[in-house]
C-alpha cells in the first residue's frame, strides 16, 4: 500500500505540471476528440480484444492461442487507424498480423501442434501467485491512471494538415535519425543471427537411399510401405485404422498426426466394429442390430 | 469520450501479457505474452500522442514495432534452436545451467 501512495504522489506531482484548464471539457467528454463514433469503437474492440487476449492467457493449444493473438494485433491496427495513426495502423496489421504472427505459425508447425503445456507446477503455487500478481499489476496502473489529471486532448488535427506522413517522416529522418540509423543496424545483426542460430553444420555425409534401405533391414523395420487406414468394408476414413488378416485393427495405418492430437477412433470401437462386421459376415442367422437395421430403412426414405 | 479509456484498455492488455509469460510454459506461446505486452505499450503511446498533439508517441512505437520485429526472429530461432537440440518447447525443460 505504502508504494501505491508513493507512486500516487509521484504521478500527481508530474501531473500538475500539466496545465489544467480546460479538465471539465474532458470529463463532459463532449469534445470533438474521441465522439459518439469512437465509443462505439472503443467498447467494440474492447469486447473483441480483452477475450481474445485472455485465449492467449488459457487456451490449451498453442494454434489457438496464435490465432487469438493475431485477433488481438489487427484489431490494435484498426484502433491504430482510428486513432489519428493511420501509418502505424497499416504496419501493425502488415508487419504484426501478416509477418510477425505467420512466423509464430511457421515456428508452431515445425515444432508440432502437439507440444502443448504441462500442467505440473515446478514452482508450488506459482500460478496462483503469477495471476495474483497481474491482477494487482492491472489494479495498480489502473488506479494510477484514474488519479491523474490530463489536459484537454489535443489531437493531431494541426500536424495531419500536412500529412500524418510527412509528419512522421520529419520526425524519424529529422530527429531521430540516428536512432533511425542504428535501427538498420540492430536488424541487420538481428538476421545474422536467427541465420547462425537457424543454420545445422552437416557433419556427417547425407545418407544415400541404399545405404537407408540397408539399415531398415538390418533393424528389422517395417520393409514394406505401412498400410492404408481405412479399409472397411463400410467407412473410408482416414480416422479408421486397417484391418489386419486376423481382424484386429492395425495401428500404424493411423497418421502420426492424428494420434497424437487425439483425433483418431478410438481402438475399442473399432473392436466393436469388428465383432459386428464379423457377424455381418458370418453366414447362419444372422443377428440383428439396430444401426445395420434401420439403415436400410433410411435409405429408402432419402431415395424416395 | 475520455480518450484515458484507450489506455485503460492498453493497461489491460498489458497485464494479460504479462500473466501469459508468467503462467505459461510453452515458449512461444511466453514469447506471444511478450509481443502482447509491446503492442499494449504501442498503444499507450499512440493514444499519448493524441492527447499530446505530437507525433513523437507514434515514431515512437514505430521503433517499437521495428524492435519487436528483430526479437522475434532472434527469439524465434533461440526457440527453435533449443527445441531442435531437446525435443521440447517448454521452458522448464531447458535447465541445463541449474545446479
Amino acid at each position: 500500500m505504502t508504494a501505491l501512495h508513493m507512486l500516487h504522489e509521484v504521478v500527481s506531482l508530474t501531473a500538475a505540471q500539466v496545465p489544467v484548464e480546460a479538465a471539465e471539457q474532458v470529463e463532459t467528454g463532449t469534445s470533438k476528440l474521441g465522439g459518439g463514433g469512437e465509443q462505439v469503437l472503443f467498447w467494440v474492440m474492447s469486447i473483441i480484444m480483452v477475450p481474445a487476449a485472455l485465449g492467449l492467457l488459457f487456451a490449451r493449444k498453442a494454434v489457438h492461442a496464435a490465432l487469438c493473438m493475431a485477433l488481438v494485433m489487427v484489431g490494435l491496427g484498426i484502433v491504430y487507424l482510428a486513432e489519428q495513426a493511420p501509418f502505424l495502423g497499416v504496419v501493425q496489421i502488415f508487419v504484426y498480423a501478416g509477418a510477425v504472427m505467420m512466423l509464430f505459425l511457421f515456428l508452431l508447425m515445425l515444432v508440432g501442434v502437439d507440444s502443448s503445456d504441462s500442467l505440473v507446477e515446478t514452482i508450488k503455487g506459482q500460478r496462483w501467485l503469477a495471476l495474483a500478481f497481474a491482477g494487482g499489476l492491472a489494479i495498480l496502473l489502473i488506479s494510477v491512471l484514474g488519479d491523474v489529471t490530463y489536459g484537454s486532448p489535443k489531437g493531431l488535427k494541426d500536424i495531419d494538415a500536412s500529412g500524418n506522413m510527412t509528419a512522421m517522416a520529419n520526425l524519424i529522418f529529422g530527429n531521430y535519425v540516428w536512432a533511425f540509423e542504428i535501427t538498420s543496424a540492430l536488424l541487420i545483426t538481428a538476421v545474422l543471427g536467427a541465420m547462425i542460430l537457424a543454420h545445422r553444420e552437416r557433419l556427417v555425409p547425407k545418407p544415400t537411399q541404399r545405404e537407408l534401405s540397408i539399415k531398415r533391414i538390418r533393424e528389422g523395420a517395417v520393409k514394406a510401405p505401412l498400410p492404408a487406414p481405412g479399409v472397411f468394408a463400410r467407412t473410408n476414413a482416414v480416422d479408421v485404422p486397417a484391418l489386419l488378416p486376423d481382424g484386429s485393427p492395425s495401428l500404424l495405418s493411423l497418421s502420426r498426426v492424428l494420434t497424437a492430437r487425439g483425433q483418431m477412433r478410438p481402438v475399442g470401437t473399432v473392436r466393436e466394429d469388428v465383432k459386428i462386421i464379423e457377424a455381418e459376415i458370418t453366414p447362419g442367422d444372422r443377428p440383428k442390430f439396430d444401426r445395420l437395421a434401420d439403415a436400410p430403412t433410411e435409405n429408402a426414405d432419402g431415395a424416395s | 469520450m475520455n480518450l484515458v479509456n484507450w489506455l485503460y484498455l492498453s493497461v489491460l492488455l498489458f497485464s494479460i501479457g504479462a500473466a501469459t509469460v508468467l503462467v505459461r510454459r510453452n515458449a512461444i506461446i511466453v514469447f506471444m505474452g511478450v509481443e502482447l505486452m509491446l503492442n499494449a505499450t504501442n498503444l499507450a503511446f499512440v493514444t499519448f500522442a493524441r492527447i499530446n498533439g505530437k507525433v513523437e508517441g507514434q515514431v515512437i512505437a514505430l521503433f517499437v514495432m521495428l524492435v519487436a520485429a528483430a526479437e522475434v526472429v532472434v527469439g524465434l530461432a533461440i526457440i527453435f534452436t533449443i527445441f531442435r537440440t531437446r525435443r521440447s518447447a517448454s521452458v522448464d525443460d531447458a535447465n541445463l545451467l541449474k545446479y
